[in-house]
């Protein structure tokens, strides 16, 4: 196995981790959030300030959180996963 | 607001959407030409194209309408609903949208199928998509038909009928490019026209949502804030937040708009932008729930609809008069057409491409004969949606996207997850897999409260919860594993080299 394609390995393989964290972290955080309002409605109930409890707080929170994994995961792909895949490819056309 | 009374404004507006979208379908049809045209649009969209009628896709006229009015009656609890439509993104982000593009060519089941034996997988996938396609699609024009007799005065089934025979335009003649196009006009006049009122609310309360909000507990207590009855049996919540998890990741209108960009990266990038625009659309969605329930007022907004799917309208009136709510309504047309356009391609792909074209015709059929059987499918659809819609006149069809968002997270995620990445999955595997999700989920459905007290009128329920997702999501896994180790398929797991490769690298191994 050539060194490109070790490394296309070696990447795709983080890749895959890196996918099963974020799912794994957007599911926590979620069920999470769900749980609370199951078991805690009180807590949610707190106001933090005038028109503002703890359960928008988290609810916006929530979303946002979608967002930075979101961004996470295209920031990591586009600067190491994309670049092992292109070297990968030209590799094999040159050695073709 | 006069219901029932044709707006001047939504009537102006609503046509000039149907004739603008008709302009694009006869621009779109002279460039389709073949499947991947029909299908795919030349694999010509943009990453943000793409983000955009994804979010187009995604943007119901329920997600808008419903989600607002649930707001402007219940508060926080429409939050609820709203973060659960979202948090299913990043989850399509990482494990489905680039293998997808990588791997298949029009429909999911490409892929489940890639490695296993052709026929069999493809009669089970297909079956899933349709079921996920044809609840959604009832769903959707069921609320088509009650939103536009409310908006614009027309009888339900004139409705139902205009709404079934623009579509099938769309579909028919523009394929998969009119209806990316569609989906994306519609994205931003929805976006737009949820800004503008959100922007017009919140002058009222110097830009400052906490103002909104205070003034709402102050006008309907403090519950307003705080999680009310909507949640009150945790399995169920779970439930719920599981199927609307994991089930974006199987909706089988979602996962085709894929297929239409030139690579992976930017199937990826393309989710990037659909997020965003759909996190920022349910926060605009949220203040518009509450500038309702302030601004319009409670009883005001029960009084014509006891949905209160009438909020956003109604808000609209209130904040910017006649012609606003004329944009408005006309703007949650464009909505449902969109969707309903996306849906029906989706199930036509399902019948001609994976059912005809791989199982009768053993992939044999001349391109001119796959896009002929297409377009007879999507005829075909368009009258079924149309009779269903018509059938169903009536019902409280709120369920039905939930059992849709059920059946895609039950039946068609785990199977599309194991095939893409689990090296022992069997042909066998995949096809109890998705058979068992859809069946278990319309039984236990079938079983639940929602069929058996609300709507049958029995005492007791056979089965106590309404969401079936927490039990049929997990055994749908199991039931694929377990039938896949127990009769090991030679053939599917030597193909997992090759289907690794060509995840990655996007084009075939060479032999």
């Amino acid at each position: 196995m050539s060194d490109t394609q070790m490394r296309l390995t070696r990447v795709a393989a983080a890749r895959w981790r890196l996918s099963m964290l974020l799912t794994a972290i957007m599911t926590v955080v979620y069920v999470g959030f769900i749980l609370l309002i199951a078991f805690n409605k009180p807590l949610l109930a707190t106001v933090l300030m005038p028109g503002l409890s703890l359960g928008i707080l988290l609810g916006v929170l929530v979303i946002i959180t979608a967002w930075a994994l979101i961004l996470v995961y295209v920031k990591w792909t586009n600067d190491h996963y994309d670049r092992a895949v292109a070297d990968s490819q030209l590799a094999r056309r040159e050695g073709r | 607001m006069q219901t029932g009374e044709p707006n001047v404004v939504a009537m102006a507006g609503f046509a000039i959407f149907i004739g603008l979208s008709l302009v694009i379908t006869w621009f779109a049809a002279r460039r389709t030409r073949s499947t991947e045209h029909f299908y795919a649009a030349g694999r010509s969209i943009s990453a943000i194209q793409n983000g955009l009628a994804l979010a187009g896709d995604y943007m119901s006229a329920a997600s808008f309408l419903g989600i607002a009015g649930l707001v402007a009656l219940s508060g926080f609890d429409g939050l609820i609903y709203s973060i659960g439509f979202l948090v299913g993104w990043p989850v399509v982000m990482c494990l489905i949208a680039e293998p997808l593009r990588n791997l298949g060519k029009f429909t999911f089941s490409d892929v489940v199928a890639f490695r296993l034996r052709q026929e069999p997988v493809r009669v089970a996938a297909a079956a899933g998509s349709l079921a996920v396609v044809a609840f959604y699609l009832i769903a959707q024009m069921v609320g088509a038909g009650n939103l536009i007799r409310l908006l614009f005065g027309l009888s339900y089934e004139t409705a139902v009928v205009i709404v079934g025979m623009v579509m099938l335009a769309y579909v028919l003649f523009g394929g998969m490019i009119a209806t990316t196009w569609v989906q994306i006009v519609k994205a931003v006049l929805l976006l737009l026209g949820a800004f503008l009122l959100a922007m017009m609310v919140l002058m009222k309360f110097s830009f400052n949502p906490l103002a909104l909000f205070a003034e709402a507990s102050r006008l309907y207590g403090v519950g307003v804030l705080a999680p009310g009855r909507l949640v009150s049996d945790p399995v169920d919540a779970i439930s719920l937040g599981l199927a609307l998890m994991f089930g974006t990741a199987g909706l089988p209108h979602i996962l085709m708009r894929f297929y239409t960009v030139p690579d992976a990266r930017t199937a990826r990038v393309s989710v990037a932008y659909a997020t965003a625009a759909i996190g920022g659309f349910y926060l605009l969605t949220f203040i518009l729930g509450f500038g309702a329930m302030v601004l319009v007022g409670q009883p005001a907004i029960r009084a014509v609809d006891a949905g209160g799917n009438m909020a956003a309208p109604l808000l609209a009136e209130v904040v910017g008069g006649q012609a606003f709510l004329g944009f408005i309504a006309a703007v949650a047309f464009a909505t449902i057409l969109a969707v309903v356009a996306g849906l029906t391609l989706a199930g036509a792909a399902a019948l001609s491409h994976d059912i005809y074209v791989h199982v009768f015709r053993h992939s044999r059929a001349t391109e001119k004969e796959q896009l002929l059987v297409a377009r007879g499918a999507t005829i075909l659809l368009a009258v079924f949606s149309i009779v269903l819609g018509i059938a169903f006149k009536g019902q409280n069809v709120a369920y039905m996207v939930g059992l849709a968002f059920a059946i895609a997270a039950s039946a068609n995620f785990p199977a599309l997850l194991l095939s893409m990445f689990w090296r022992p999955f069997t042909t066998r595997g995949a096809q109890m897999s998705i058979l068992f999700g859809t069946a278990a989920t319309l039984i236990l459905i079938w079983l639940s409260p929602t069929i058996q007290m609300d709507l049958l009128g029995n005492k007791t329920a056979y089965f106590p919860y309404r969401n079936p997702g927490l039990f049929t999501i997990p055994l749908s896994f199991i039931v694929g594993i377990v039938t896949s180790l127990l009769a090991p398929e030679t053939a599917a797991t030597e193909g997992f080299a090759r289907l690794e490769h060509q995840i990655h690298l996007g084009e075939e191994e060479p032999a």
